[in-house]
């Protein structure tokens, strides 16, 4: 079993398997990550990454064993509860996946009228998020018109608009040029900075030494290593 | 709110679809407000020939007064009677020569009055159905001092007896097009629900809640059906109009006057579409939102 204080551990994965038919995309993955954690999950191809984050944030469920986040086993969460636990988490895609006929403010605002807040909290808020990620000035534009960075950006508005405390990123910079790549990974430090705990898949070995934190390693299916970035250079 | 500004929005981005489904709901609401407007119309036509349904029976000669009074009261006592009026000889005769105005000197040459004393019952409004004139009759014909019994408007009954087959099919009509109504917004959600199943997947990924997605649809659904049934109920009001213009220009001039439907059953007409457009929502929404 690999983990680190257990106490301070916001999630908790014991004995984790993720099959789809015959094939097992997750063999037994036992872990903790602790609160404020900078953590990057590595591996080649097919190693379980995404799979690792998708059960996460509740896009699939484990075939055995148990996820806690935040306390709550996802394995025991009626659907009904799924909303309020995945407000607790902000997910980035490498597709982004933004909704293409919204604009971008509507892109953002959508977690928080989700959340049910109020439209002159939502207008302030969103107009905020997007200043922070440089994107104040395209609100009303459709993201089939930005730029993948530009869009990334957005995601990452979207994904901290309902202040999370877990934010998920699946090869959030796989598809950007260096420059908008080192752009969302500001973003990403300094959301981290403000107290949340940032897990991001990747196989970018040269993001992850810009970046350090800690490392998980998967292949084939299984946790094999979990160190310190800087411990694998 | 912000519910309400999210349908209209989808509305407004799915506006062809969303104006197809209006328009076809529309054309529905026409069809089963047209029925309920024959049926009201027919109804109160109908209903003013049933008031003129009466039955007549003459009375054998020579009947003595204190007879007279006491087969009135008999017939009065009859299930179904509402009022017996008795016609003496000389008033008939009297009524007759009224009408015939001119041509009454052609009476005052008869040495006796031919006609018969006679009585006319008038029905009770339950009582207005060509069975119980029928039966009526035939006790009335029992009675010994009754020469004959004449109650006409047979056709009426007839013809009452129709339209009440016709009614039961105006019914079926109307469920059909209900039906109708709630498959093609039922097929208007299921298309807008396939065309945006990314966004909805990513509104729940962003923690929306399945009641939160499903507003629109039902804001929607609502929204479709109060459009279709105003259009509806508009489009029938202006045919009404055309008609009802036609009628008091044309043959049947005092004859026949038509009417819209009450406001009440314009109520109806529009609650029934709209509760088609909820419907409909309601079923795509239950299927592919689980």
């Amino acid at each position: 079993m690999i983990e680190s204080n257990a106490g301070d551990a916001i999630i908790r994965i014991f004995h984790v398997h993720k099959h789809y038919g015959a094939k097992k995309a997750l063999i037994d993955i036992t872990l903790d990550i602790p609160k404020n954690e900078f953590l990057f999950v590595t591996g080649q191809s097919g190693a379980g990454k995404s799979t690792l984050l998708k059960l996460l944030y509740l896009g699939e469920a484990a075939s055995e064993g148990h996820v806690l986040l935040d306390g709550m086993n996802l394995s025991r969460i009626p659907n009904n509860r799924m909303p309020m636990v995945r407000r607790k988490i902000g997910v980035i895609f490498q597709d982004y996946k933004l909704i293409p006929t919204k604009t971008v403010f509507e892109n953002v605002a959508i977690v928080l009228e989700a959340m049910g807040r109020k439209s002159r909290l939502i207008q302030k808020k969103v107009n905020n998020l997007l200043r922070t990620v440089g994107m104040e000035d395209r609100a009303q534009s459709y993201p089939p018109s930005l730029s993948g960075g530009e869009q990334q950006r957005i995601a990452v508005a979207r994904a901290v608009a309902g202040d999370p405390k877990i934010i998920l990123a699946d090869e959030p910079t796989g598809s950007l040029d260096p420059e908008s790549a080192e752009i969302i990974m500001d973003l990403l430090k300094g959301i981290h900075r403000r107290g949340a705990t940032i897990i991001i898949a990747t196989h970018d070995h040269e993001m992850i030494r810009k970046t350090g934190g800690k490392i998980c390693k998967l292949d084939q299916g299984r946790l094999v290593d979990f160190k310190k970035a800087d411990m694998i250079l | 709110m912000i519910n309400f500004k999210r349908a209209i929005r989808d509305i407004h981005q799915n506006r062809m679809l969303n104006t197809i489904t209006v328009v076809t709901i529309s054309f529905a609401v026409l069809i089963v407000s047209s029925f309920m407007l024959f049926f009201a119309n027919a109804d109160d036509i109908l209903n003013s020939w049933k008031k003129g349904i009466r039955i007549i029976a003459y009375l054998k000669p020579d009947i003595p007064d204190p007879e007279i009074t006491e087969i009135q009261e008999k017939i009065l006592e009859m299930y179904g009677v509402q009022k017996v009026n008795y016609i003496s000889s000389s008033q008939a005769l009297e009524t007759l020569k009224e009408q015939m105005k001119r041509q009454a000197s052609l009476l005052d040459n008869l040495d006796t009055n031919p006609l018969p004393d006679s009585y006319e019952i008038l029905m009770k409004p339950t009582f207005r159905r060509w069975d119980k004139v029928e039966d009526l009759a035939k006790q009335i014909t029992l009675l010994d001092a009754v020469g004959d019994v004449e109650y006409g408007q047979g056709w009426l009954s007839r013809f009452s007896n129709i339209f009440d087959l016709f009614r039961v099919l105006g019914y079926a009509m109307v469920g059909i097009f209900f039906m109708a109504a709630v498959f093609i917004v039922a097929n208007t959600a299921r298309l807008v629900l396939y065309a945006r199943k990314d966004e909805v997947d990513i509104m729940r990924l962003v923690g929306a809640t399945n009641s939160f997605i499903k507003a629109p649809f039902y804001i929607g659904g609502l929204l479709q059906g109060v459009a279709g049934g105003i259009l509806g109920l508009t489009a029938l009001f202006c045919f009404y109009v055309i008609i009802a213009t036609n009628i008091s220009q044309g043959f049947a001039v005092g004859l026949i006057q038509i009417k819209f439907l009450s406001i009440q059953a314009s109520g109806v007409v529009l609650i029934g579409s709209t509760f088609a457009g909820w419907l409909g929502c309601y079923i795509s929404l239950r299927q592919l939102l689980k």
